[in-house]
């Protein structure tokens, strides 16, 4: 198999976690969004990696994954704090910075 | 060493800045008053002492002698020195000053006997500075000296003016003075720069020698004399700056007798002396000093006529007679100008002395509270009457020689028109002068020294209701607007009757009297040092009989009018109806300077008020209006929400996408 499958793989994944955080109204959705756009990315590390035998991009990958669960782990930390503070998590009623 | 003109002068130059330097500095002396004023005294006797000597010794060696000090370094050279400079004219000038220094301080003690010792401390410390300030300025080897010291006796005239600065009048004479002196002093110091840019020097001896040799460039001279003339036309209170002086009479008498008639408005008339030279290249500006100068001498002369303040009386005679010294000296004869600063010098601080007494003990300063003083002072009359005469011009008294030296110079110079002025003042100032006399010291004792009574007796006086309650010896805020009549009210005396003052103000009267005698009789008879001053060979025959005959008729005329009754005196006033109405709102001469105030300069900062409130702030106005505006239309875009964010970060990649694409 060449390339082109691993990158269309991960750009299907991008979009739908672009999609997820776009419009999703909940923060917990769009952290999950967030994580599959992480992920498009580790796919197509891993892929270029396999594709040019150079060990780097998998070594890139380990970094990305655990840079990716930190930031779950914070955002979702976050999550939490914003829901004790202002009893809610819907984005839109999170408007603070409103002008 | 002692035997050194220079080192002599040196030390009367710095005895005065010690009492100034300890008065002020060991403040606890200065509050005790009359210690201060002793040391002051002292200092002032030991400059005394030594400028007689450095005058003695000089005047046998006769050639100037230079003691300076390196002092304002530049490439190569310095470009100005410190020290003192001395020759015939400073030293003799250095005797004057410290002379009329030392007999004032002292005449000040019994004058100012009432004041609070902090005030009398504060009094002495002022006049030692203006010592110093005066004999640095007759000293200067250089016009930057000179320029410095010039200010300085400016400052000691504010502060000796504004002594009693509690009262308002008082603190804004001094105020009037040093602006209307200080706008003179921005001509002179504009002519220094720029004789200093002709010729490279600012020193004395050098620009006489390159002035001597013609050696100096010509071009633009008269400007520069123009503005030195300017300097000394505010300091000399001539026409049109001569408004300051009479309000001057504000300070204590002492000061008036010490600053505002023997040195301090003479340094105009000095430094005019010292660069005569320079004003013999531009004999337009000659010109022009003569005329002023004799106009000035004939307008304060009208003047002092119509006056009820003797020491008012006194103001205008000054500037009257510092007018007889810029004609001659316009007249291209300085040494008779100088001359005449010399005698005038003496005779005037004996009149304010005088009339310091007579005020010391009146406690009013003006001539109908006065008459019939001669009994009840006749040695103050006697020494009052000696300066008159001396001012008048008559023979055998000080100011006669001077006079007749000045009127054979003007002549001779064919200055036909400044002539006459002269003769014509020479005649009002004998009448002014007699008319003091008459009023104050004889005719009938008016209830007079009884000064509760004299106010009620002249209520109807035109100058409204005093706020002088007399025997109380509180000094009184003087509110009159027309600023006529000062009451020193410090010096009313408890006492209803006028008396003779103490020892203590009488010495120095007598001292200046004798003195005014002594030279009045050698130069008359042309003994001593006169014996070879003959240099009247261009006036005519006939100058010293007219000269002195219309002196006499201007005597005759006030004592016709103010002592025989002849003349109704109200009649005579009305003779001269509309000069007289004129001469009583000082020929409006103040009123021109207020208006000038208004006008010119009130409406320029109107206009300039009104472009910094309009144009420079209204362009920053509307630049920040613009801003804010911007701002709150701008505003509608931040919706807070994170989504819209994620847009905006989208939209500005595919942007930049399609830039690259299409653009790179």
């Amino acid at each position: 198999m060449g390339l082109q499958p691993y990158l269309l793989l991960s750009a299907a994944v991008f979009c739908i976690g672009l999609f997820g955080v776009t419009t999703r109204r909940n923060t917990i959705g769009i952290l999950l969004g967030i994580e599959l756009m992480m992920n498009a990315v580790n796919i197509n590390l891993v892929a270029f990696a396999r594709y040019t035998a150079v060990a780097s991009g998998m070594v890139f990958t380990v970094f990305t994954i655990c840079i990716t669960v930190t930031e779950a782990a914070l955002g979702l930390a976050i999550v939490i704090l914003l829901f004790r503070v202002r009893r809610t998590v819907m984005a839109d009623h999170l408007d603070l910075l409103k002008g | 060493m002692m035997a050194n003109p220079g080192t002599l002068a040196l030390v009367a130059l710095l005895s005065p800045v010690l009492s100034f330097l300890v008065l002020s500095i060991v403040f606890p002396l200065r509050r005790l008053g009359r210690p201060a004023a002793c040391f002051s005294i002292l200092c002032a006797a030991v400059a005394f002492a030594s400028a007689v000597m450095a005058w003695r010794i000089q005047s046998v060696a006769a050639h100037p002698v230079h003691l300076v000090w390196p002092w304002l370094p530049s490439a190569g050279k310095t470009l100005a020195d410190i020290g003192v400079f001395v020759d015939a004219q400073s030293s003799i000038m250095l005797c004057l000053v410290s002379l009329v220094a030392l007999l004032v301080q002292f005449y000040s003690v019994g004058y100012l006997h009432d004041e609070p010792a902090g005030a009398l401390g504060r009094y002495y410390a002022y006049q030692s500075l203006f010592a110093f300030s005066m004999m640095g300025l007759t000293l200067a080897p250089n016009l930057l000296q000179l320029f410095m010291c010039w200010e300085l006796v400016g400052l000691c005239s504010y502060l000796l003016i504004g002594y009693w600065y509690q009262r308002e009048s008082a603190a804004r004479a001094a105020v009037k003075a040093f602006w209307i002196t200080k706008a003179g002093d921005v001509g002179l110091l504009v002519g220094i720069v720029m004789l200093w840019r002709l010729t490279g020097t600012f020193d004395l001896a050098e620009l006489h020698s390159l002035a001597a040799t013609n050696a100096g460039p010509l071009a633009g001279l008269s400007i520069i004399t123009f503005c030195i003339y300017l300097g000394a036309m505010g300091k000399s209170a001539q026409f049109p700056f001569h408004v300051w002086l009479p309000d001057a009479m504000e300070g204590p008498t002492p000061v008036s007798a010490l600053i505002h008639a023997a040195t301090m408005v003479t340094a105009g008339v000095y430094l005019l002396v010292r660069t005569d030279w320079l004003f013999a290249l531009t004999p337009n500006v000659l010109l022009v000093v003569a005329w002023i100068g004799a106009f000035t001498a004939l307008l304060a002369a009208v003047l002092a006529c119509v006056q009820d303040d003797i020491k008012r009386v006194l103001a205008y005679s000054t500037v009257s007679q510092l007018g007889y010294m810029m004609t001659a000296i316009g007249a291209g004869v300085a040494a008779a100008g100088f001359l005449h600063l010399l005698t005038h010098g003496l005779f005037k601080a004996l009149l304010f002395l005088g009339a310091g007494s007579v005020i010391h003990a009146v406690g009013s300063n003006d001539l109908p509270n006065m008459g019939g003083l001669a009994r009840r002072m006749p040695q103050t009359a006697t020494v009052f009457i000696v300066g008159t005469l001396s001012l008048a011009g008559i023979p055998l008294f000080g100011g006669y020689l001077s006079k007749e030296e000045i009127l054979g110079a003007v002549w001779g110079a064919h200055l036909t028109g400044p002539f006459l002025l002269l003769m014509l003042v020479a005649g009002l100032t004998a009448f002014y002068m007699f008319r003091v006399v008459f009023l104050a010291f004889f005719g009938t004792p008016s209830p007079v020294a009884q000064v509760t009574h004299a106010h009620a007796a002249h209520g109807s006086h035109a100058h409204g209701v005093h706020a002088t309650t007399a025997g109380t010896g509180a000094r009184v805020a003087h509110t009159d607007l027309h600023n006529e009549a000062v009451v020193e009210g410090a010096h009313v005396n408890e006492t209803p009757h006028a008396h003779e003052p103490p020892a203590t103000m009488l010495l120095p009267l007598w001292v200046l009297a004798l003195m005014t005698m002594a030279v009045g009789v050698m130069s008359t008879l042309h003994i001593g040092a006169f014996a070879q001053g003959e240099s009247t060979e261009a006036a005519p025959g006939w100058l010293t009989p007219a000269a002195v005959g219309v002196a006499l008729a201007g005597i005759l005329l006030a004592w016709a009018a103010y002592q025989a009754r002849a003349i109704d005196a109200v009649r005579l006033a009305n003779a001269f109806g509309p000069i007289r109405a004129a001469a009583l709102r000082k020929f409006w001469i103040d009123d021109v300077f207020e208006a000038i105030y208004t006008v010119v300069l009130l409406g320029f900062s109107r206009i300039v008020g009104w472009v910094d409130r309009y144009l420079v702030d209204g362009v920053l106005n509307l630049v920040s209006d613009w801003t804010v505006q911007a701002g709150d239309e701008l505003r509608g875009i931040q919706t807070g929400k994170p989504q819209d964010y994620v847009y905006g970060v989208g939209a500005g990649v595919l942007v930049l996408i399609l830039l690259m694409r299409l653009v790179f």
